[in-house]
């Protein structure tokens, strides 16, 4: 499997992403800089979490309009798997390829905590290593992660099974009390329709080590390398 | 050409005796570029001339000491060719006047000493003062340098990892901001600020220069009064994003042979920067102002000068690597401009639109700066008060009421808007004694905390400094880790009023004696004065940055109790001090009473007692006592436990019984340990000579002692519900 991550100026979780990314492939994957076109064949990208531009605009506004980014949308389009996660999400709905958008979080401020998270399927490259229904706990850190989306979109999200993740309680009841930041239906992490892009505002890169706290996040990087290898 | 009269001396900070001086120098009157340089030059805040005399006394040597105080930051050595970098340094008074950039700008500075260094950035703290929760001013100042602090750290994507909030109304008109940034790098690849090689460029990186921030060192020399509001002005404002543009760009540079020296640019901007590198190397400078780049136009070579516009660094590159470093800053989008070069005149010599504006020498501004041996009086130090004198109350009710006043309660509000976690190597996050951040791809790990409890300092400086110090080294032991150095940030008021200055005197002397002591020398610092509003100074506030080293990461302890049934182990002898100890204040209503004495032999001896049981493995959970006494830190153990298990607490008749659940007796922990280990434990106590006694047992979900009970489940509500509440504008 050949894995790449893209980095933008004030992309600052892609060091903490090819760390874990190495511990399940192996090798360190590719880090592709903002004004690099040329990639490589990919089987994932990750785009990770930071501030790309400042956040400047709207977050991931401006990094959806990046040269590196029409190259990412060409090989989503082919089928190539791509993980955004926080900004890395923001910048994929930007771009569309993701439907929605990441508002401001319902209490306006930074939230950074361990969250739980009910897996809503296990039938993907992504977390195949996980059960549907299972919790998880990875952290937020973000200000703007309130998921919204008109009502036809997001009926069209649930109807095709695109919800990856909600935001639950410890024993995996989806209340609101569990929703951190506000999001429709405590949505945390959606799918394209094909089930081959990923955005989750969690950061499953740092839990993925036990001496950290937890290691949950470490299943979704092993999965991808067992499904892409 | 603007005349020189008395006014605009006063109005740049210059006394006459310190004018006088400056004739004396130049042999001619300045002109007002020349004035606007020595007046920042020789203010409080870029020249320490009230407490240098005094600084001089700590002890700034260990042979594991690779820099102390006089560089950016300090520098320690933690083995296999890696050295930790880090100060801290003070925000104050932009942050009372405008507190989200106030704030903002004070974690980039200190960012900026650190990585200028040649260090990675690997961890931020902030030891916060705020005045009396019911002053009208206080919950905005709380919320905008929160989220000061917030907006900067967690876009530069460096952890903020740890710090201390206090509340006091003698912080109503004066808070505290304190940032510290530690830094990683390599031992054999670190950058000084000395400039060398004659007609080598110099150069000027990072952001642009616009009006701003201009005369914030001399602000920041100066009492408040009404009419502070209207320096706002002077607040400079932060751009993080092009701050981690910037670490990135220097880190990359600094992995070259391309630079000879390196200087971020602080208060007093261009102006101490190149002063600084040029009187450190022995070498003059010639700078064309045209070549800087600018934000504004028209603006003059004063304010060019003296501008504290953020994100810039000033440095001397190798000649025929210019096209190397230039490329470099290109790729990130920064500017780089080669504005001058070195000479060896000794000289400052800087020209604007062809002609020259300014000609200094340069050591007698740098190095000759006055120096003062400000009168001071000795601190009336307060009595001792008699435990059996103080009122009683049911313990448990006590702790209920301690765990939510806002001094003790939980800070989550605050570190939950910072992300602690960013860099992949947050290995203990806020909330326990000391934070953890593993050293990257290693086993080891660097433990970090800031300290200081003011009102023992109000109440006795001496042994407030040094209870300061004591309680650093404290916090690093009690996660087993090895204390080496302590960076200081000295918060006072008008050092021209011999009491202050009696505080600062008294303070220092404490400080450098348990630094001695302990074996935990002073390597960086920064000093805070005129810290007054009106007339009214703060309490005395000498906040101590300490950083300790774990060998193996992995064995670092925290605070939460693990299991039932174990003990719960008292180190350190328990007299039951309260004087000036939080109960009095909070359920007393009572400011009084000497500070608890610190005896540093046995603050030392328990120290590496309970080190070596966390390394031994014999420890479940551990914890520092400190504010709010024994009763206060076995709650905190109970609360953070996963399960909330409880603790049933046996005190001894000898003592009255809320002394010893509230004194505040210094060099304590409490240990949990399991039935096996005890044994071992009590030994090792004996052997180090220390006190050592079995003071209760975990289970249930209650602490009881005296024959009362609360459950920890309501302790928690109150220990997590006041600040939130009062944020949202619920409680006062």
């Amino acid at each position: 499997m050949k894995a790449a991550i893209i980095v933008f100026p004030g992309s600052n979780c892609d060091r903490d992403v090819a760390v874990v990314l190495e511990a399940s492939l192996g090798y360190r994957p590719l880090m592709v800089w903002h004004r690099d076109t040329d990639l490589p064949d990919l089987d994932l990208i990750v785009v990770p979490g930071g501030f790309s531009y400042g956040d400047y605009l709207r977050c991931g506004a401006m990094a959806a309009h990046s040269p590196v980014l029409r190259e990412v949308k060409a090989r989503a389009e082919k089928g190539t798997r791509v993980l955004g996660i926080c900004n890395g999400f923001q910048i994929l709905t930007e771009a569309g390829l993701l439907p929605g958008v990441l508002m401001r979080n319902r209490d306006l401020r930074f939230i950074c905590r361990d969250v739980h998270l009910r897996v809503e399927t296990d039938a993907t490259d992504f977390t195949r290593g996980y059960q549907a229904g299972q919790v998880v706990r990875f952290p937020i850190a973000h200000a703007e992660g309130n998921f919204f989306a008109d009502a036809e979109t997001v009926k069209a999200i649930e109807g095709n099974g695109q919800v990856a993740f909600r935001y639950c309680d410890a024993d995996g009841a989806v209340t609101e009390a569990a929703n951190p930041n506000g999001s429709l239906g405590n949505i945390a992490g959606i799918y394209n329709p094909g089930r081959t892009v990923l955005g989750l505002m969690p950061h499953p890169e740092r839990l993925a080590e036990d001496l950290l706290g937890g290691s949950d996040g470490k299943t979704m990087f092993d999965s991808l390398v067992e499904a892409l290898s | 050409m603007t005349a020189i009269t008395p006014d605009i001396i006063a109005q740049h900070g210059l006394k006459p005796d310190e004018y006088a001086k400056v004739l004396e120098i130049l042999g001619r009157e300045p002109n007002l570029t020349e004035l606007g340089i020595f007046s920042v030059m020789w203010s409080e805040h870029c020249s320490y001339k009230s407490s240098k005399k005094w600084l001089k006394t700590l002890p700034t040597k260990a042979p594991w000491v690779i820099r102390g105080p006089g560089e950016n930051a300090g520098v320690i050595d933690i083995g296999d060719n890696q050295a930790i970098i880090f100060k801290m340094e003070s925000h104050n008074h932009p942050s009372f006047i405008e507190p989200y950039q106030g704030a903002a700008t004070g974690v980039g500075g200190i960012l900026r000493d650190v990585f200028t260094m040649g260090a990675r950035p690997i961890a931020n703290l902030n030891a916060l003062r705020f005045g009396d929760p019911a002053h009208p001013k206080t919950r905005h100042l709380v919320a905008g340098v929160v989220s000061g602090i917030g907006g900067y750290g967690n876009c530069v994507g460096v952890p903020t990892v740890g710090g201390e909030v206090n509340f006091h109304p003698s912080y109503n008109g004066n808070i505290l901001v304190n940032a510290m940034t530690v830094g990683l790098a390599d031992k054999d690849r670190i950058f000084y600020s000395a400039a060398a090689g004659i007609g080598n460029p110099v150069v000027y990186v990072g952001s642009k220069t616009g009006r701003d921030g201009i005369h914030g060192a001399t602000m920041a020399s100066a009492e408040f009064d009404e009419k502070s509001e209207e320096k706002r002005p002077t607040v400079q404002v932060g751009d993080p994003f092009t701050e981690k543009l910037l670490i990135e760009a220097c880190l990359e540079l600094m992995a070259t042979d391309a630079i000879v020296a390196i200087q971020d640019m602080g208060a007093a901007g261009l102006t101490s920067s190149s002063f600084e590198m040029a009187s450190k190397g022995g070498l003059g400078i010639e700078m064309n102002l045209d070549l800087v780049p600018m934000r504004e136009e028209g603006m003059s070579a004063y304010e060019i000068m003296l501008s504290e516009s953020q994100e810039r660094m000033l440095m001397v590159i190798k000649p025929g690597r210019e096209d190397l470093a230039r490329a470099v800053f290109e790729k990130w989008e920064l500017d780089f401009a080669i504005v001058g070069h070195l000479t060896d005149t000794g000289r400052m010599v800087l020209s604007r639109h062809g002609e020259i504006v300014a000609d200094l020498p340069i050591d007698p501004l740098a190095l000759a700066s006055p120096e003062y041996d400000r009168p001071w009086v000795q601190p009336t130090k307060r009595q001792p008060v008699d435990a059996r004198e103080i009122e009683t109350v049911c313990p448990v009710e006590a702790l209920k009421t301690l765990l939510g006043t806002p001094d003790l309660a939980s800070r989550r509000w605050i570190w939950e808007q910072y992300d602690h976690m960013v860099m992949g190597d947050t290995v203990q996050r806020p909330g326990g004694d000391a934070a953890v951040v593993r050293v990257h791809a290693t086993g080891k790990g660097v433990a970090i905390t800031t300290d200081v409890t003011p009102r023992y300092v109000v109440a006795d400086p001496y042994e407030g400094g040094r209870q300061a110090v004591a309680e650093a080294y404290r916090n690093l032991s009690a996660v087993g880790a090895l204390p080496l150095a302590v960076t200081d940030n000295l918060n006072f008021g008008n050092p021209e009023k011999p009491e202050i200055m009696g505080q600062i005197v008294e303070a220092i002397r404490g400080m450098g004696q348990a630094c001695r002591e302990l074996d935990f020398p002073v390597v960086s610092g920064n000093v805070s004065l005129y810290n007054e509003t009106q007339g009214e100074a703060i309490l005395p506030t000498p906040a101590i940055g300490g950083v300790g080293l774990l060998a193996d990461v992995s064995r670092s302890a925290t605070i939460d109790i693990k299991g039932t049934g174990n003990a719960i182990v008292l180190i350190g002898e328990t007299k039951g001090w309260l004087g000036a100890s939080l109960y009095l204040r909070e359920i007393c209503g009572r400011e009084e009473g000497s500070p608890p004495p610190v005896a540093l032999h046995r603050e030392r001896r328990a120290g590496e007692l309970v080190r070596q049981l966390i390394g031994d493995g014999l420890v479940q959970a551990s914890h520092d006592i400190s504010d709010g006494g024994l009763l206060v830190a076995v709650a905190e153990m109970a609360m953070a436990s996963k399960d909330q298990i409880g603790v049933a607490l046996d005190a001894p008749s000898t003592l009255p019984l809320h002394a010893w659940c509230f004194g505040e007796d210094q060099g304590r922990y409490v240990l949990e340990v399991r039935d096996d280990d005890l044994p071992t434990v009590l030994e090792e106590a004996v052997e180090h000579d220390t006190a050592v006694r079995v003071i209760g047992r975990t289970g249930g979900h209650v602490i009881s002692v005296g024959g009362r009970a609360i459950a920890i489940e309501e302790l928690v509500k109150v220990h997590e519900g006041w600040l939130p509440a009062y944020m949202n504008g619920t409680v006062e």
